[in-house]
């Protein structure tokens, strides 16, 4: 099966059912995706889908087929990626760091679709993706200073 | 750029090593005379510290100073922090430093042991002492180049500068003529005036590892690749104790990509660090791995805990916390005469469940064996254990075994165990030595935590004609992490019963403390901040029902208790342990507690009108040599439901290396707090954990974080007096603070956690 990844097309000699995640990280060696509990309970796992946020653990290969992924290694490349990327950097938002490429990748499709989002906007977004550090005060912050940054026009 | 640089640590190894004197092996026997004198701090830690700027710190001929980490990074910073310390020293220019991990092993480095909190006020001084001693080598290679006394040259900010002649030369330069010169002598040693710091005690510095997150580069545990490598997950049995008794795999080699099973063994209590045993299934991928644990049929032999069952087991705790002769832990005056003469007593019993660390990362490790060399990666808060543990399951000796520490997604004390990475070692062994990854899903640990212990906390207070208190009992119940070392141990130990039972500071005639036994039914372990949650949640409970009764301000209730401003030492507490500090150095200061409190209310405005539904909760608590005071403000609706618009945290940590990193550990143990008050419980049913992954076991999201989380860092005198922990101490006053909070907004007291669903019915 052809799947697309980053702009890449890979042939990938797997199972139709397993999950996204496993293809990236064990299959490809694309390592940046995250495993955290394999039943879309924790977010780590946050990667792109024709531009939608979705959970690769639980996500088969299949339906990806025809589609574009795009995970953590290339969330610059998404419109609002530098400006969150820049941000987490800036405001120091991770602690452990594990949780934080699913979090940049909910956080990147949020500013994509709405480049002013609200506290419960954020929350609506967010709450799928578990960060047990505790980071989520920065997290937030750090989405308003990259909706700012974009609004301003500093994104590139 | 790797072939440029000047490894001192290689060239000079030895020669710095043997001259110096600047290694201290503590706890080796016949060091001198002083051997059997209480050893504190980093000096009673297992291996001691390292100081030696040869095994710390290499520079390239470019200038990159290359700055060894030694300690685990699990989030709290210290790969940034611990290498700030010796850059700021030695003046070298931050952006051209690279922080390299060290492996496991700690008589090169020093303790490696990376929990209690300790590792910023253990290693400060040694970090120090390495960044003076390459600043000093590499002014003496400068002055020695340009034939001038060494005290007219001076290191400023990666050059020397002689300033008679306006000459300077990088450090890069200086690199290979440094390197050649001894180490100088500790006591020969000049530091920096805190006055001329760069780094230390300032906020501009990002994570060093800040653009790898960002931009998904990091490698953690879960992350590495080896050539070859299979994966491997196992079937562990279901409850502690356990055994395999026969399995079938038929359908499980069906899978596609599934290889091979095999078994690991169990091994009898105590838990120590062994594994569990079980099945293990070896794949091409983790993915097929885990269909292949699905397709097993295994039977195992029920173990010894499968009674366990927590609703009951709270009972057994309940009636041995009402029952008075366990063991006296602290007796003065008479309590029971005081309980039953006075006019007013008050009485109230807290329960805290077990609860699984579950950091994001799950357990996981890598390992292959080659000509009988076995070489480990994994995310591990105890490296030197992980190796010792290695060795001894394989059977060979200790310099057979390489323990490459990764990034850890999350520690919170899970990882200071490593029977995962035994498994890991096992299995490579099992597999000719084939490169393997293990992986524990969410359901492996979640299931099979060393588990925060489970707790049942009583308390009773008398109180005299004029208000004042006058008696306190506390029984405290819960299985010990003794029995994790030794099988049936009964009794809190020292360092649990010193993190809140005995070393309260509470200024009142009668005391009587009290740890009634209790057993262990499954591995008991720690969890962020430890003891220190159950002891705290039911004694700043307490007070503010204690508060409540007598229709005082609980802030002016608190710190009348606390009592004048003293330091005490712990030792007279009953406390041998005080975090391992010396009690001189580390006495229980009343006047910081009171400080913090002061400064918290002030802070959160305390006291302020609020609005029907609304409420303030305060708490206090001493833990990990540091004092933390927290007011959280609470709105609960008609619901039931609670939102956290603001918590104020006021810290009193001594010293501070990296502001903004203590900042981010309390706004974290500030969320993990409110996790476990309001959500956080493993509970038991024959013997099996109920919960397995975060539907079960849940926890805070965004949208239970609070609004604010205000940190206020209480600053030090200078840089001589001593540091407190910073990872640990903000957990413990956040649940009491919250509950405290929710009465104050809703008068509905809470004992039990978690809150969940209890303000709904």
């Amino acid at each position: 099966m052809k799947i697309t990844i980053n702009k890449q097309t890979h042939q990938l000699d797997v199972p139709d059912d397993m999950p996204i995640l496993w293809a990236l990280r064990d299959v490809l060696g694309m390592t940046g995706t995250k495993f955290g509990c394999g039943k879309a309970l924790c977010g780590a796992c946050t990667v792109m889908l024709d531009g939608n946020p979705i959970r690769s653990c639980v996500t088969p290969v299949k339906a990806a087929e025809n589609k574009q992924i795009t995970t953590i290694e290339a969330i610059s490349e998404q419109p609002a990626g530098p400006a969150i990327q820049a941000a987490w950097i800036e405001n120091n938002v991770p602690q452990c760091g594990y949780c934080q490429s699913g979090q940049i990748v909910s956080a990147t499709a949020l500013l994509n679709s709405n480049k002013k989002p609200t506290d419960d906007d954020i929350n609506a977004a967010m709450s799928g993706n578990i960060c047990r550090c505790g980071t989520y005060n920065r997290i937030r912050d750090a989405i308003k200073q990259a909706a700012e940054t974009m609004e301003a026009g500093h994104e590139g | 750029m790797k072939d440029n640089i000047i490894n001192i640590s290689r060239r000079n190894f030895v020669k710095g090593f043997a001259l110096s004197g600047l290694v201290l092996a503590v706890g080796l026997p016949g060091l001198s005379a002083a051997e059997d004198e209480p050893k504190y701090g980093r000096d009673g830690m297992a291996n001691g510290w390292v100081d030696n700027p040869l095994v710390f710190v290499s520079i390239a001929t470019d200038g990159t100073v290359t700055i060894v980490a030694h300690r685990s990074e699990m989030g709290q910073g210290v790969r940034t922090s611990l290498p700030m310390v010796v850059a700021d020293e030695m003046e070298a220019d931050w952006s051209r430093v690279v922080v390299q991990q060290a492996e496991g092993d700690e008589k090169k480095y020093g303790n490696q042991d990376t929990d209690g909190s300790r590792s910023i006020r253990h290693f400060f001084m040694p970090m120090r002492n390495v960044g003076a001693a390459a600043r000093m080598m590499l002014e003496s290679a400068a002055a020695a180049l340009w034939a001038v006394p060494v005290s007219e040259v001076k290191a400023l900010n990666h050059e020397v500068i002689h300033a008679a002649s306006g000459r300077k030369l990088g450090f890069g330069e200086l690199a290979e003529k440094a390197a050649e010169l001894a180490v100088p002598e500790r006591t020969a040693l000049r530091y920096k005036k805190s006055s001329e710091f760069r780094y230390i005690g300032k906020s501009d510095n990002k994570l060093v590892d800040g653009m790898d997150i960002a931009t998904g580069n990091t490698e953690y545990g879960m992350d590495v690749r080896l050539e070859n490598m299979v994966y491997a997950v196992v079937a562990h049995p279901p409850a502690y104790g356990d055994t395999l008794k026969s399995y079938d795999d038929s359908e499980t080699l069906k899978v596609p990509g599934v290889i091979k099973t095999l078994t690991l063994p169990s091994s009898a209590p105590p838990a120590l660090f062994n594994p569990l045993g079980g099945v293990v299934v070896v794949a091409e991928n983790t993915w097929a791995a885990k269909q292949g644990r699905d397709k097993l049929k295994v039977e195992w032999v029920a173990g010894p805990n499968r009674q366990y069952e927590s609703e009951a087991f709270r009972e057994q705790m309940k009636a041995a916390a009402n029952s008075s002769g366990g063991k006296v832990l602290r007796s003065a005056g008479d309590t029971y005469k005081a309980l039953e003469t006075a006019p007013t007593t008050l009485k109230a019993e807290y329960y805290v469940p077990h609860l699984a660390q579950a950091p994001m990362e799950p357990p996981v490790a890598a390992a292959q064996i080659k000509d009988g060399f076995c070489e480990v990666w994994a995310p591990t808060q105890a490296p030197q254990a992980a190796h010792d543990n290695v060795a001894k399951w394989l059977d060979i000796k200790p310099e057979q075994v390489r323990i490459n520490v990764t990034l850890l997604g999350g520690g919170f004390g899970r990882k200071s165990k490593p029977d995962y990475v035994v498994e890991a070692a096992l299995v490579s062994k099992a597999l000719g030595g084939q490169a393997v990854k293990l992986v524990w899903t969410r359901e492996d640990d979640i299931q099979h935590s060393y588990f925060h212990t489970v707790s049942y906390e009583h308390l009773e207070a008398a109180i005299d004609e004029n208000g004042k208190p006058q008696a306190w009992l506390h029984r405290t119940v819960a299985p010990s992490i003794s029995s994790t070392f030794a099988d049936g141990a009964v009794n809190q130990m020292p360092i649990e019963l010193g993190m809140g039972v005995v070393n309260i500071p509470f200024d009142l005639p009668n005391i009587q403390l009290e740890n009634p036994a209790a057993q262990a039914h499954t591995r008991i372990g720690w969890f962020r901040s430890v003891s220190n949650i159950p002891h705290g949640f039911a004694v700043q409970s307490f007070i503010n029902e204690m508060a409540h009764e007598l229709k005082r301000d609980h802030k002016e209730l608190l710190l009348e208790l606390i009592g004048p401003d003293r330091k005490i030492d712990p030792s007279t507490l009953r406390d041998e342990w005080n975090y391992g500090e010396s009690p001189k150095l580390y006495p229980l200061d009343t006047g910081r507690m009171k400080r913090v409190i002061e400064h918290v209310t002030a802070k959160a405005n305390w006291g302020k009108t609020l609005r029907a539904g609304q409420g303030q909760g305060l708490a206090a608590h001493y833990s990990f040599v540091t004092y933390v005071a927290a007011v959280v403000e609470v709105s609960v609706n008609e619901e039931g439901e609670v939102s956290i618009p603001q918590v104020d945290i006021a810290v009193d940590c001594g010293p501070q290396v990296n502001p903004e990193r203590i900042r981010s550990q309390i706004e974290g143990a500030c969320v993990m707090g409110i996790s476990l008050a309001m959500l956080g419980e493993i509970s038991f049913k024959d013997g099996v954990a109920v919960q397995d992954n975060f539907d079960g076991y849940q926890v805070t999201r965004m949208d239970g974080a609070p609004g604010k989380i205000n940190v206020h860092i209480l600053p030090a005198e200078d840089y001589d007096a001593p540091m407190g922990g910073v990872g640990e101490p903000g957990m413990p006053p956040i649940a009491p603070a919250l509950c405290n909070a929710i009465f104050a907004a809703t008068q509905k007291r809470i004992r039990n956690l978690p809150i969940r669903y209890q303000l709904e019915e």
